[in-house]
């Protein structure tokens, strides 16, 4: 469980990113984070592995206040996954490159064999064991970031823009794969601003804007709220959008699921023929 | 990351950031030509001292305090060797010319930042550039120049995400003896080289693709011009210069234990 309690936080350049920011994510939870360019957001996950310590406020990472402990001890709870891979890859093989952090949180080497090959096979680079890094295609970078941070099986997982970059099949399986994360009870915070990428899979929804969350609430009533998403600066997804435009029809002006909007268009369709 | 803050440079118009980059780098050699002539304490207090009004005018205090900060570190090590070391060759005495002549030495390191710091805190790296141009340095080189500079801070910030990223993989830089933490180091460096070859190739076909060097003889919107604070500043160059020479032949400076003590 992360507890921020009315956090503020200002870089040393005088910047003030987080305004008095509250929010508790409970094990198990799957949220997305969302805002504009420069709303807070990842300064707001960093404070969960205690990169950031708060300028004022107070963080608990299942129960540990953060202000106190070392990034090593939180982030053995809480995996944070950059947005570019390029920025934390360094090892000579992938193989190396997972079991990196197994060793910085002295695993033993019996077990850290366990786990390097487990997150292998996880994200399907086990054909890639041996090779650079540096030789793989991006997508295949971001999964091996993605496996060096797993392979320690952390509590909570953290991922920074994870679709930033990525083609729609590789969107398509990482999506599936975080929502298959969360249903083996991970928790899961997501930071983007992918709003098709959240429609598709509906998590609790924290929207930021100016350094403090404007609203948190499930994806379907936030996404669809055209005050809130413009305040944040981002737009209804796209199937919202045309229903919003059709509500004169009396079509629920909450959707953002492409296959229930199919099933209420065929169903409208249906009773005009009929 | 805050020893480079120290010499970042902020556009601002004031006097000093006005003044000829070329006069203002004559100015910093000739304070440290001094700075090296003397090690007597009382003339580094002074070349210390002096700088500060010069600060002040550039409004740069805040940066300037900052490099100062940085240069902290390295001047505690240069007194203690230097300390140490004389005090075992002086036959374990402890005299306080010894730890003046000591400061001395850490003060001349402090004022030769303090220098370097004034002049790349005022000037900008575009003046720089020029400044090389047209004292007919290639311009292949001045490009090299100028883009080096105006990616330190790019690297700084990149290399404090890379730090993030490593340390919440575990990484714990402070950790293990001497030569461990430098091996910590090591995935931090490797990211950092990597993408910073990355970035130079990128750089390299934009500026291709923009026909970079298609013209031999290049011209220049602005061209820098000596004004009359440029002369001012060559004036007050030649006479520190001057002053110094003829202080360090013909007047026996005393030592400020000296000037105590009577």
């Amino acid at each position: 469980m992360i507890e921020v309690k009315d956090v503020y936080y200002t870089y040393p350049n005088g910047i003030e990113a987080l305004k008095g920011v509250s929010l508790t994510i409970h094990d198990g939870e799957f949220v997305a984070i969302m805002g504009q360019n420069g709303a807070g957001k990842t300064t707001l996950v960093k404070h969960f592995n205690g990169l950031l310590k708060p300028t004022k406020g107070e963080v608990l990472a299942d129960g540990l206040n953060i202000r106190e402990t070392s990034v090593a001890k939180l982030a053995r709870n809480v995996g944070f996954v950059f947005q570019n891979p390029d920025h934390q890859l360094f090892c000579e093989s992938v193989e190396e490159e997972i079991a990196f952090g197994l060793r910085n949180f002295g695993f033993e080497e019996a077990l850290t064999k366990k786990r390097v090959e487990w997150a292998l096979n996880l994200l399907d680079l086990a054909r890639y064991r041996q090779t650079s890094p540096f030789l793989l295609s991006g997508g295949e970078r971001k999964r091996v970031a993605l496996a060096s941070v797993l392979a320690w099986d952390p509590k909570t997982v953290v991922l920074d823009e994870p679709t930033i970059g990525q083609d729609h099949q590789q969107k398509e399986k990482l999506r599936q794969f975080i929502v298959q994360l969360n249903t083996q009870g991970k928790t899961v915070v997501v930071v983007t601003h992918d709003v098709e990428f959240v429609a598709e899979s509906n998590p609790r929804v924290v929207l930021m804007a100016e350094g403090k969350i404007v609203a948190d609430g499930l994806a379907v009533d936030i996404l669809t709220n055209e005050e809130l998403v413009a305040k944040a600066s981002i737009v209804p997804p796209q199937i919202s959008q045309i229903f919003l435009q059709l509500a004169d029809l009396e079509f629920p002006t909450n959707i953002i699921d492409v296959y229930q909007a199919r099933d209420i268009l065929r169903k409208y369709w249906e009773a005009k023929q009929g | 990351m805050s020893v480079f803050s120290g010499f970042q440079f902020r556009r601002a118009s004031t006097p000093i950031h006005n003044l000829d980059p070329r006069i203002k780098f004559v100015f910093v050699i000739a304070i440290f030509a001094v700075a090296i002539m003397f090690s007597e304490l009382p003339i580094l207090i002074i070349l210390f001292f002096a700088q500060i009004p010069i600060v002040l005018v550039a409004r740069v205090q805040k940066e300037w305090v900052r490099s100062m900060r940085g240069a902290a570190f390295l001047a505690v090590i240069i007194f203690v060797t230097n300390f140490g070391f004389s005090y075992i060759y002086g036959g374990y005495k402890f005299t306080p010319w010894l730890l003046e002549y000591s400061i001395a030495l850490t003060l001349r390191f402090v004022v030769l930042v303090e220098s370097f710091s004034v002049f790349f805190l005022t000037t900008s790296p575009d003046h720089l550039g020029l400044a090389l141009e047209q004292s007919h340095v290639p311009y292949e080189f001045c490009f090299a120049f100028t883009t080096a500079v105006r990616f330190v801070p790019v690297l700084a910030e990149e290399a404090q995400t890379i730090m993030d990223a490593q340390k919440a993989r575990g990484l714990e830089l402070e950790k293990g003896n001497f030569l461990k933490r430098i091996r910590n180091y090591i995935p931090i460096l490797i990211p950092l080289i990597v993408s910073a070859i990355r970035r130079s190739l990128e750089l390299a076909e934009a500026m291709e693709s923009r026909a970079w060097g298609a013209i031999k003889k290049r011209t220049n919107l602005y061209e820098l011009k000596v004004k009359k604070g440029d002369f001012a500043l060559m004036t007050l160059t030649a006479a520190i210069l001057i002053i110094a020479v003829y202080v360090r032949l013909y007047v026996p400076i005393p030592s400020l234990t000296s000037l105590i003590s009577h």
